[in-house]
């Protein structure tokens, strides 16, 4: 089983703790000249990310996670089923919905997306940082209003909902940025 | 000239020529200091075959090339220095009266925004001098370095009652352990129950040092006795040791001692630091040294101060990362 100790404690390294796998956001190394060395760290659980504090003594341990990111392919969504496949070993994950998280919102047969996987089993998935949507359905806009802080709501060939400006109309495509799920701009086919 | 690049401006300091100049002022100054007050600047080596033995100091070993050094008695490994306490009460045990000098100290596994494994440090010793007028002599020092108020004086006692309600001296390690559960998000699984000066350093280092030091640096004196590394202990009931040491801004500045004279006493410190280390998993280090001849030839009575030269820096320039205040850090040196 491999672990790390304090002294290979840094930011970015992956670890396991009851069974759930953690980023290290934060090392700080404190320590008195005459005393006990500690490790303040900050973890985030890669899961439900939530973060965590915790404090290591000098020589203490904490067990690797076995946590890899792999390059997929969306293929189809079966109710809440989402069917994704790994583009050099071909095998196929089936993630829920709260596994998929907020990247339902985005995805679009064939989008290649990161997924990370925990003992060989999927937990996460981030479509890339822009897509490109077909709106379905909004309001009709008011003709020649090009001002983009007038906003209105539309939903897209997803089935997501999202805030779009004014001048957007049915059968547009809009780029939108994942990370934030704001609009970004129009764009022709 | 080309565009920066980090792979091409990988071989700059770390610090501004303004920090460097302020470092090579504040050298200047602490001459001076010690000129004033008739003070010899000496120098010791950094590789030497005897070190300190302390449960939470790492040397870094050096390893001689045994077939050159054997004629020359450098057969034995060498290890850098945590700081040069060893070979400066030497020469005080030699005829030395007031000494100091300004030089790097190496030790292990310390990195991070306070620390680096070499670093610089202002050692000084005076014979004569008691635990009042070695606070004093560090006191007039901060003064200078600090541009400051002087600074208060208060014992470990005073400062854990004050900030914890909590007796250092006589609480025993069930009470310190619950003092820091409550007040800490997180303490260390590994921490052993029965780990007295463990739970006194979490507590001391978390809940009250962040906050000493803020209007003026202040002096912490008469720390307990299990602390007492290479300072006298005080027959008072409790007793405490003879050691002091300087905060200001939340940070660890120096740390001093009405220094131990008793060679028997240092065997069995040493001895007892050694046993801590291996229950900690940690080597042993060597427990014969020069150092013990030299008190049982007879180290007069003194008092013996290190001061951490590179937070100095940090407090003058602001700086909230060492790394900053060096030329060129541990990880780009």
């Amino acid at each position: 089983m491999a672990t790390y100790n304090t002294s290979e404690f840094r930011k970015g390294i992956k670890v396991q703790l009851d069974g759930e796998p953690y980023l290290m956001i934060e090392c700080n190394f404190v320590k008195p000249g005459k005393g006990q060395a500690l490790y303040k760290c900050r973890l985030k659980n890669l899961i439900r990310n939530t973060v965590l504090d915790r404090t290591y003594k000098s020589g203490d341990s904490i067990e690797a996670a076995d946590v890899e990111e792999i390059q997929t392919q969306f293929l189809y969504r079966q109710g809440d089923q989402f069917v994704f496949m790994d583009n050099s070993s071909y095998e196929q994950y089936e993630l829920s919905q709260d596994q998929v998280d907020e990247a339902w919102k985005y995805l679009k047969e064939s989008m290649v997306c990161a997924m990370v996987l925990f003992n060989g089993q999927p937990i996460s998935v981030a479509p890339p940082n822009h897509v490109v949507l077909r709106v379905e359905y909004c309001e009709p806009g008011a003709r020649g209003n090009t001002a983009t802080n007038v906003t209105k709501p539309c939903k897209v060939e997803t089935g997501a909902e999202m805030s779009v400006p004014a001048f957007v109309e049915i059968g547009d495509l809009i780029k939108v940025d994942t990370r934030t799920g704001e609009y970004i701009e129009r764009v022709k086919e | 000239m080309g565009k920066p690049s980090p792979k091409r401006d990988g071989f700059r300091p770390a610090a501004s020529w303004e920090v460097l100049r302020l470092r090579a002022g504040l050298f200047r100054q602490i001459r001076e200091f010690f000129d004033r007050r008739g003070f010899l600047e000496v120098e010791t080596p950094l590789l030497s075959a005897d070190t300190v033995v302390d449960r939470h100091l790492d040397p870094f070993l050096v390893e001689t090339n045994t077939a050159r050094s054997a004629a020359t008695d450098g057969s034995s490994p060498r290890w850098l220095q945590t700081s040069p306490e060893f070979a400066m009460k030497r020469l005080l045990a030699a005829g030395g009266e007031a000494i100091y000098q300004i030089t790097k100290a190496f030790r292990q596994g310390e990195f991070g925004p306070l620390h680096n494994p070499e670093f610089t440090i202002v050692e000084w010793y005076r014979v004569g001098d008691d635990m009042a007028s070695g606070i004093g002599l560090l006191g007039e020092l901060a003064v200078e370095l600090l541009q400051c108020p002087p600074p208060q004086v208060a014992t470990y006692r005073q400062v854990f009652l004050e900030h914890l309600s909590l007796d250092p001296l006589t609480a025993d390690a069930a009470e310190l352990e619950r003092a820091a559960r409550t007040r800490l998000t997180s303490v260390p699984e590994s921490f052993a129950a029965d780990d007295r000066d463990g739970w006194l350093d979490l507590l001391l280092s978390e809940c009250i040092q962040p906050r000493l030091g803020r209007d003026r640096p202040v002096v912490i004196c008469d720390y307990p006795a299990s602390q007492a590394a290479l300072a006298m202990i005080r027959p008072t009931d409790p007793p405490v040791a003879a050691r002091f040491e300087l905060f200001a801004q939340g940070l660890e500045l120096a740390n001093g001692y009405l220094e131990l004279l008793d060679a028997e006493v240092l065997r069995d410190r040493i001895k007892s630091a050694n046993a801590w280390r291996l229950r900690d998993g940690k080597q042993a280090l060597p427990e014969t040294n020069r150092l013990l001849a030299a008190m049982e030839a007879g180290l007069p009575r003194c008092v013996g101060v290190a001061l951490g030269l590179d937070r100095v820096v940090m407090l003058r320039a602001g700086e909230s990362d060492i790394r900053r205040v060096m030329a060129f850090p541990f990880d780009i040196a």
